[in-house]
């Protein structure tokens, strides 16, 4: 965000975003005459911008654009669907120019060509024939030449104050002084230069007088009126110059020019204090040269000069103002959305995790010290810190609609591509997850949306047989679910085809030849490596590479995805995702000497077991729960814990999607925030745990993986089904 | 506006108090160029100033000058918190170029 490159790139994007959204927005409806604006702007702020910074590939393109655009908006021109594609390439086009430019590199041959098509797209719903409109864009050329020669900017993002009070303003009891800090207050004063040029010899000097002149710098985000009100009560008492940031050259020179004052002593003045660099005095100086010998040549008379002068005036006040305007508009989008860095935020959090942490710590002292003060005020003090830690890791938390809507392009395109006719309903676009995870979830959902358009919607004449609407449907749901959330990508096409996927599997060997699957587990498959049962291999899916690079993706994410299939009503393919990966509230339970947390999120509830319904020892087992087959994991056993010393024991019932198991520890400690510390090199692919945390009293406590360990009390119930199966033994109490 | 003069070898040591405002400029002036004639070196004490606006700083900035083009060692000191403001609004520190004390 340093240089203005960035700064403009930056820009682009969004302008390139809000387009794009634009034009798919007026794809549904044509009319819409705010997507037409929206389009026009961005066009037209694109074009002016590289304009300004010599960026002629982008300016000329754009330019070409924005003309079309212009009939557009004077309903000369009828949008289609056609047009709009094109809109949609050129935006690609512009995208990829911009780049370039900032960037510094040439555009190569195959952007050439594209930029060629692109233009004779354009040209002809522009009703002039090519050549004409080839001359036409030289001579609009040439104007911008000869307007860049004369009116380059000024690099400086100072408003620039030139006043000189007129003599008698102290008389009139005006004093300088208190306009200058008056001026404070709008804004700040970055730099002052007095001049006392004017000053009379000692004889000639009348105290009453005011000599003084002022070049002041001013950093402020008000506008010309607001900063001219400040002179308001002088106004008939001095010459007030205000140049708004990054004024002309020309309009520069002007100023310099009509100040009493030597002109190099002015321009020294102004480089010294910033304004200028040395190359935009020179400039300045230079033209203000050349418009005297234009005068002399030509003999214009000063009054036209002067008339000519004051139109020039008139523009640049008004581009400044326009400026002003959008610079209005930016500064209070900017006011609401402030770019943070992401590495500030992120020790930010890590600062929280250790508040949080010596929070736990400063509790269990108090607590144990007994003094009802303290403890009163160390809980009011534990609630502040429990805000800070929400509050902090919400910094991180974005909307997934932004992420979203980056498909509505993506199934526009495509389903063009492959000639059928989809549509992407999007739900949920306001769920909030971690920043992190909402960048990495990006391409395995373009991934499963590629596939559902692919292999899913089946092609119109197909829909039509079946009975479907001709219309095929692509959802992306997001929604929050026991601390996870969930973003579902769903389709009401042909839906997966059981016989297929057994055939292919047995194939490649992923299922023995007795193996009797649930059709649960058979569409699952679809997500081991090299699976893919597409017959024709086309250029967006079926090379088998995707659905298993998904699940490794999301699982890397501590996530997990499922499938859910109808014959010939469609699919779905579900995602679960943490809401955050650095802080949880957890639950911590005793097993044997050691301290446990749970993710609070998947605790159902917890259970004590009464002496004499003690489920039965071994590591694995069922109770009844309120007429339920619960299976449970005795954690002592599967953690290899010694023996409880009371006897007793709990069950802390677990769910995670759609399955529930119950872990039966030796005590129930309660909840705690926990700061979730990455497991070392060593302990990293342990099975069932996802990490540890520090607890008040210095110990260390492990975090309990809960899918993992459901997935292992559920398969458990198989093998002990099969285990027990022969004996009759009653399996419930 | 009083103004104090001691002088000794030649040294001018001035010292203004009170408020300087436009009222007391001209007196401000006369006093004061009066004073400094025939001086080697001029020091302002401006301790006790409780107010000086553009018109009593316009002189300040005139004695400076006359005493660059005359030769003359002109210094201010003991700024009051009233002249700093003002040195600091118009930027004006480096020309007089006196050690300030913030």
């Amino acid at each position: 965000m340093s240089s203005p490159e960035e700064t403009f790139l930056l820009e682009c994007g969004e302008l390139l975003t809000s387009m794009e959204d634009a034009l798919l927005q007026m794809e549904s409806s044509p009319a819409d005459s705010d997507s037409i604006n929206s389009i026009f702007r961005a066009a037209h702020t694109i074009k002016g911008t590289g304009g300004v910074f010599g960026f002629d590939d982008v300016e000329s393109f754009t330019h070409v654009v924005e003309n079309v655009l212009d009939k557009v908006r004077d309903n000369e021109i009828d949008v289609d669907s056609q047009l709009i594609a094109i809109l949609l390439s050129c935006r690609d086009h512009i995208e990829i120019l911009v780049n370039k430019a900032v960037a510094g590199e040439d555009i190569n041959d195959d952007d050439k060509d594209i930029d060629t098509d692109l233009r004779s797209g354009l040209n002809k719903y522009l009703d002039v024939p090519e050549a004409v409109e080839n001359n036409l864009e030289v001579a609009e050329e040439k104007h911008t030449v000869e307007f860049e020669s004369s009116g380059s900017m000024v690099i400086s993002d100072n408003w620039h104050i030139s006043l000189r009070f007129d003599k008698d303003v102290l008389q009139n009891g005006m004093d300088p002084l208190s306009f200058m800090r008056y001026l404070k207050n709008l804004g700040e004063i970055v730099h002052v230069t007095t001049l006392y040029d004017d000053f009379p010899k000692l004889e000639d000097f009348d105290p009453e007088l005011c000599y003084l002149g002022f070049e002041i710098d001013f950093s402020s985000e008000a506008d010309k009126e607001q900063i001219e009100q400040v002179f308001e009560f002088v106004r008939d008492m001095c010459v007030l110059h205000i140049l708004p940031p990054r004024a002309h050259i020309a309009h520069y020179s002007e100023v310099i020019q009509s100040l009493p004052e030597d002109d190099m002593r002015i321009g020294e003045i102004l480089i010294a204090s910033g304004v200028l660099t040395k190359r935009e005095l020179d400039e300045a100086l230079n033209k203000q040269e050349k418009s005297f010998q234009a005068e002399n040549e030509n003999v214009t008379p000063i009054g036209e000069v002067l008339v000519e002068e004051k139109v020039v005036h008139e523009e640049v006040v008004n581009a400044a103002l326009n400026k002003q305007n959008t610079n209005k508009i930016i500064k209070s989008t900017e006011q609401t959305v402030l770019r943070v860095d992401a590495d500030k935020l992120d020790s930010l959090i890590n600062l929280v995790g250790e508040l949080v942490i010596s929070g736990a710590t400063t509790n269990m002292l108090v607590n144990k010290s007994g003094d009802e003060q303290l403890i009163e005020s160390m809980s009011s003090m534990s609630r502040l810190v429990e805000e800070i830690r929400d509050n902090a890791l919400n910094l991180r938390m974005v909307q997934i609609g932004e992420t979203f809507n980056r498909f509505k392009r993506v199934v526009r395109d495509v389903s063009k591509e492959l000639g059928k006719d989809i549509k992407l309903n999007i739900n949920g676009a306001d769920a909030e997850l971690d920043k992190t995870v909402v960048e990495k979830i990006g391409d395995p959902l373009m991934h499963l949306i590629r596939n559902s358009m692919d292999h899913g919607i089946e092609s119109s004449a197909d829909r039509v047989a079946s009975g479907k609407d001709i219309q095929g449907n692509v959802w992306l749901n997001a929604y929050h679910d026991s601390g996870s959330i969930v973003i579902e990508v769903a389709d009401d096409g042909r839906g997966l085809n059981r016989d297929k996927i057994l055939t292919k599997a047995h194939e490649k060997g992923l299922i023995s030849d007795g193996q009797v699957l649930t059709d649960h587990e058979v569409y699952r498959l679809i997500f081991e490596a090299g699976f893919s049962t597409a017959e024709t291999v086309t250029n967006l899916s079926g090379r088998g590479v995707g659905m298993d690079v998904v699940r490794r993706n999301i699982e890397a994410l501590r996530g997990s995805v499922d499938v859910d299939s109808k014959e010939n009503e469609g699919t779905t393919i579900s995602i679960r995702l943490p809401l955050t990966l650095a802080i949880i509230d957890g639950f911590l339970v005793r097993v044997g000497d050691s301290s446990y947390v749970i993710p609070l999120d998947m605790v159902n509830e917890c259970i004590e077991l009464e002496e004499g319904e003690q489920a039965e020892p071994g590591m694995h087992g069922y109770i009844n729960l309120r007429d339920e087959v619960l299976p449970y994991l005795r954690l002592r056993n599967y953690f290899d814990e010694p023996a409880s010393t009371t006897g007793l024991e709990s069950i802390v019932v677990v769910k995670y999607g759609t399955n529930t198991a119950g872990f039966v520890v030796d005590e129930l400690l309660g909840e705690l925030q926990t700061v979730i510390k990455p497991m070392g090199k060593i302990l990293q692919n342990v099975k069932g745990i996802s990490g540890a945390t520090i607890l008040g009293s210095g110990n260390v406590a492990i975090i309990l993986d809960v899918p993992n360990l459901i997935v292992r009390a559920t398969q458990a119930e198989t093998s002990h089904v099969i285990n027990k199966a022969s004996d009759e033994n009653v399996l419930l109490h | 506006m009083i103004k104090v003069k001691k002088k000794r070898t030649g040294l001018c040591e001035v010292e203004l108090d009170g408020e300087l405002t436009i009222y007391e400029a001209t007196d401000l002036k006369n006093e004061l160029f009066k004073k400094m004639e025939k001086c080697k070196g001029v020091t302002i004490n401006l301790s006790n100033v409780s107010e000086i606006d553009t018109s009593c700083f316009q002189i300040l900035i005139l004695a400076k000058r006359e005493c660059d083009e005359g030769g003359i060692e002109f210094t201010m000191n003991s700024h009051s918190p009233a002249v700093l403001d003002v040195i600091e609004t118009f930027n004006m520190g480096s020309f007089f170029g006196d050690p300030i004390v913030l």
